[in-house]
């Protein structure tokens, strides 16, 4: 049986990526896409608990938390064709009306 | 056959006022059909926050809990849920004149508004780690909308992609901190996690340090919600963007509803925990001390008050540090004076920036004292509570935390946070004297005082003075909300 530190390590690897990834592009949509990286890389560890400690609570939880990325991708994409329709670009270091 | 229905034990009367909101909101969105219907809009948002407002009193005083545990009912979640209607009432007012101005008035405004209300109120009414988040989100999602509502503008779009791709952000955070604690703890549920991590925390093996690599991503996510230094960056942007009345709403209810969420989690379920004491402490200083310092070369007044309100969030978080009854009171005590005269501070600011090209900056205020003597002194007397002058709410607020602390030993952080008020006295007086002393060049632009935003004016001018003058009642309630809590 694969121990759970290996399903945790890659989490932490998926997380950091996603973290990474949100800090150092410049692309609004790869910076969205980082960010469901992260998320997903929390329904693992959800998962994989829930695996080892025999409580379906996380499987459960995962669908929810599955539910709300759809509802926040639903938005955030929304927000970036408006930002697009202004601005004709989606890099983010133009984005500087407001200093960030 | 198991009965599902009572093992779920659902029980309607703990969520009546959440339901209130949602069919006001409903209602309204639905209703936008009919141009008919469109010029009652307003009222039925008012309507709904006011009968949830009236069910959520009802609830005062009983204590209990239903849906397998996932939502409680108990005196705390209602003060706080008392504070967001009241927020979300004084938005309303504002919002009416000013999206008619800046051709903004579309019925999804008040929608919105309803909706992230009822999110708010579902924070501060669950004990459950997973019930938490989806109030969170049902919070959030629509200030995401709200913050680029006003869509053909440059800034506004700019604060609600910044506002999105940070609460994003924080959100990953929360979660991955939500899934080290149920991994740890076995469980989601505040109660089960708090008596399980009496046994769990004090061993040095891997439960220990899931659990405690849960608490710090949970706290991370949450700083980013209260705008905590350092996770505040997005928070001058999206002030500054955002249309007035949404920022004056920002400023307060999502503030309020994460602090809820971290009193109870932080304070009443893991108190004593000596890293967090820690923890808390240098992000209060932080926090205070950041905010105060930004503040003071700011030029635009909406940035000003965005610092102004981080600086306010550290005050907070010294009672947070601090803990026990005395400490947590005076925190709600405070979070229910700051809504009063930072809301009061932006509906002056909102009835400013409803003449055309107005971009409230500090040289916009000159003259205002000359043409509108009861406008210019009615924002003198919000900026004298934010710097905590007395006879205002914003000094007892201060007060009541400071000596909080110094009783419990806290020393250095009271006189930290005593010295970063005497900072902001600067930058609030400037705008006291820019509005009363400056030279006025060319010809001053008279504002349009409507009558909602009179009445969201008199609204929070009361509520200031009134809880300067007569705190015990209040002091009261809040001592009421936390009586009883773990």
């Amino acid at each position: 049986m694969v121990p759970i530190s290996a399903y945790l390590i890659l989490a932490a690897v998926l997380f950091g990526i996603g973290t990474v990834g949100v800090l150092i592009s410049r692309n609004v949509i790869v910076m969205f896409m980082s960010i469901e990286l992260m998320l997903n890389a929390a329904n693992m560890v959800l998962i994989a608990f829930s695996r080892a400690l025999s409580i379906a609570d996380g499987h459960v939880i995962v669908f929810l938390v599955l539910t709300v990325a759809a509802a926040e991708a639903a938005v955030g994409l929304g927000l970036i064709i408006m930002i697009y329709r202004n601005r004709a670009t989606i890099n983010i270091d133009r984005f500087s009306l407001l200093k960030w | 056959m198991v009965d599902y229905v009572s093992a779920l034990s659902i029980d309607f009367n703990l969520i009546w006022p959440e339901i209130a909101l949602l069919i006001g909101a409903s209602v309204i969105l639905l209703g936008s059909i009919s141009k008919s219907f469109r010029p009652v809009i307003p009222a039925v948002a008012l309507i709904s926050c006011i009968v949830a407002m009236l069910l959520a009193s009802q609830q005062w005083g009983h204590q209990g809990s239903g849906f397998a545990d996932m939502v409680t009912c108990d005196n705390f979640g209602v003060m706080f849920k008392q504070i967001f209607l009241i927020a979300s009432i004084v938005t309303l007012f504002l919002g009416f004149r000013y999206l008619k101005v800046k051709g903004l008035n579309r019925p999804e405004y008040y929608a919105l508004i309803l909706f992230s209300t009822a999110g708010m109120m579902v924070m501060a009414n669950t004990a459950d780690l997973v019930v938490m988040f989806l109030g969170l989100e049902i919070m959030s999602l629509p200030l995401y909308v709200l913050a680029g509502f006003n869509r053909r503008s440059l800034e506004s779009s700019e604060a609600g992609i910044k506002y999105f791709l940070m609460g994003a952000f924080a959100t990953a955070f929360l979660l991955m901190g939500i899934a080290f604690i149920y991994g740890a703890a076995e469980t989601t549920n505040l109660r089960r996690i708090v008596t399980n991590f009496s046994y769990i925390a004090y061993d040095y093996n891997s439960t220990a340090i899931y659990f405690y690599s849960g608490i710090a991503l949970t706290l991370i996510g949450f700083g980013f919600k209260i705008a905590a230094v350092p996770f505040h960056s997005w928070v001058p942007d999206v002030y500054q963007g955002a249309p007035t009345p949404v920022t004056a709403f920002f400023s307060v209810a999502p503030k309020a509803a994460g602090f809820a969420v971290m009193l109870r989690i932080f304070v009443f379920g893991l108190s004593g925990v000596e890293l967090l004491t820690t923890a808390f402490w240098v992000l209060a200083v932080l926090t205070m001390s950041v905010g105060n310092i930004l503040a003071l070369r700011q030029d635009n007044v909406k940035r000003m008050l965005a610092y102004s309100s981080i600086s306010h969030a550290g005050y907070i978080l010294v009672a947070m540090t601090v803990g026990g009854a005395d400490a947590v009171s005076s925190a709600i005590f405070y979070l229910v004076a700051y809504t009063m005269f930072n809301l009061g501070a932006f509906a002056v600011v909102t009835v400013m920036e409803t003449r055309s090209g107005c971009r409230s900056e500090f040289s916009e205020l000159t003259g205002l004292s000359k043409v509108h003597p009861y406008l210019a002194a009615i924002l003198a007397l919000f900026m004298f509570a934010l710097s905590g002058f007395p006879p205002t709410a914003g000094f007892l607020g201060k007060f009541y935390i400071f000596s909080a602390a110094v009783h419990k030993g806290f020393i250095w952080l009271a006189v930290i946070g005593v010295m970063n008020s005497f900072v902001s006295v600067y930058y609030y007086l400037r705008v006291i004297k820019t509005a009363y002393f400056d030279e006025v060049k060319g010809k001053v632009t008279p504002v349009v005082l409507s009558p909602t935003v009179i009445i969201a004016l008199i609204i929070t001018a009361l509520g200031t003075l009134g809880l300067g003058f007569f705190p015990q009642q209040l002091l009261e309630f809040s001592q009421a909300a936390i009586f009883g809590m773990p």
